[in-house]
């Protein structure tokens, strides 16, 4: 797993830490029971305060991402991905439909939406 | 989350200084940074919480029981470094040590001798002559070598160079690693704490001005910088600020209203070291 934390981002480190892991979640770089670090060597590892790693893994596990057994460890619990992946995908809809509706106010039509979709796709 | 000590209604005066009843707790699993500025408190607090001078108000409590009640097992199961080292001169390190292992309950020989060969000390030498990083060395292999729960020093670090520096914040990671531990120790270099520490303790003129997690602390305060003109609208926002003939910088709280309110403004991350300047001020 890779975590990357910005001193020059405006997003609190317990949220860009809380994110990544979700991402690595959700890309299946850790699966289910797959075992987190312990706080401390996590902390000690990324830099920051244990608490932060401890508010990580608080709402982490409150939002079903993982639990955490005492006196053993935390551990992903893949159960809500499906779900979180739904809401990404109404992300990207929503998105769309912003970006279909400036294309039919500029008049450009369905297939130069799409030619342009499939340039900048691969540029990106 | 567990305290590991609380310090209740500490009271202490010397002339025209005062420890003003001030109350604090360390918790378990966490590195403690105690900051302020050079007569603030900070020793008075820390020897009198270890009654090497006698506190006129009160209560320590250590895993929630008085320490008062059974100092001996307090001390047992602390280990301390000071930055004026109390050892006798004219010994050497085996001599030294020899008086002072005896008096704890879990010393443990391989642990000391490890960190004596991690720390390049032999046991020939003579304190005297040791350095004062040497020095500082020495006093962290004893406080290391007896199964301590709490470690509580009194700028450990003054004096020492940046790679010495970085080994002791190295070491007392290592040492937190353990588990149901805790570290409480006062420094000027807040880079270390930067580094090191999960909760900062600030006390100044005998008072504790805040206790909080750092990551939190730092969170809560940015950098301000930006052309003079804009200084009227703005130096209300900031807890302090400097200026030049080419602009100011500041320290605020409000980071989100500024921007809002001026988004030609820089705003950067402040450093515990900036946040202390800007209480005190």
């Amino acid at each position: 797993m890779k975590i990357l934390i910005s001193n020059t981002s405006d997003i609190p480190l317990y949220q860009q830490i809380k994110d990544q892991i979700k991402d690595a979640i959700l890309k299946e770089e850790l699966v289910e029971n797959d075992p987190l670090p312990s706080i401390r060597a996590f902390a000690n590892d990324l830099k920051v305060s244990v608490l932060t790693i401890r508010r990580v893994y608080e709402e982490l596990e409150q939002e079903g991402f993982v639990i955490s057994q005492v006196g053993i460890g935390t551990f992903v619990s893949a159960s809500n991905i499906e779900l979180l992946r739904d809401s990404r995908r109404r992300l990207v809809e929503q998105k769309m439909q912003d970006m279909i509706q400036t294309a039919k106010a500029l008049d450009i039509t369905k297939e130069e939406l799409n030619a342009m979709m499939d340039i900048l796709y691969e540029e990106v | 989350m567990a305290s590991i000590l609380e310090v209740s209604g500490l009271r202490k005066s010397y002339g025209n200084f005062e420890l003003n009843d001030i109350s604090f707790t360390i918790q378990e699993d966490c590195i403690t940074g105690f900051i302020g500025a050079n007569g603030a408190g900070k020793s008075t607090t820390i020897y009198s919480l270890l009654n090497l001078v006698r506190r006129e108000a009160g209560t320590i409590t250590f895993r929630g029981k008085d320490i008062s009640a059974d100092e001996r097992l307090f001390k047992d199961k602390i280990g301390v470094v000071f930055d004026s080292s109390s050892f006798y001169d004219e010994l050497t390190i085996q001599e030294m040590t020899s008086l002072i292992a005896p008096s704890y309950s879990e010393w443990n020989q391989r642990a000391y001798q490890e960190y004596l060969d991690m720390f390049s000390l032999q046991k020939e030498h003579i304190i005297g002559m040791l350095s004062k990083g040497m020095k500082m060395k020495y006093a962290l292999a004893l406080a290391l070598s007896h199964n301590a729960e709490l470690l509580i020093m009194d700028e450990p670090t003054s004096g020492l160079d940046p790679f010495m520096r970085k080994q002791f914040i190295r070491i007392l990671k290592t040492y937190m690693e353990a588990g149901s531990r805790a570290v409480f120790y006062s420094t000027h270099n807040t880079t270390d704490l930067d580094q090191s520490a999960d909760m900062l303790i600030m006390i100044h003129a005998g008072t504790i001005l805040f206790e909080e997690n750092k990551d939190a602390l730092l969170e809560k305060f940015r950098i301000v910088k930006g052309d003079v003109k804009l200084l009227p609208g703005i130096q209300p926002f900031m807890l302090s600020f400097d200026k030049s003939n080419y602009g100011f910088t500041g320290i605020t709280d409000k980071a989100e209203k500024i921007k809002a309110a001026y988004p030609e403004v820089l705003i950067e991350r402040a450093a515990i070291e900036d946040i202390m300047l800007a209480y005190i001020k």
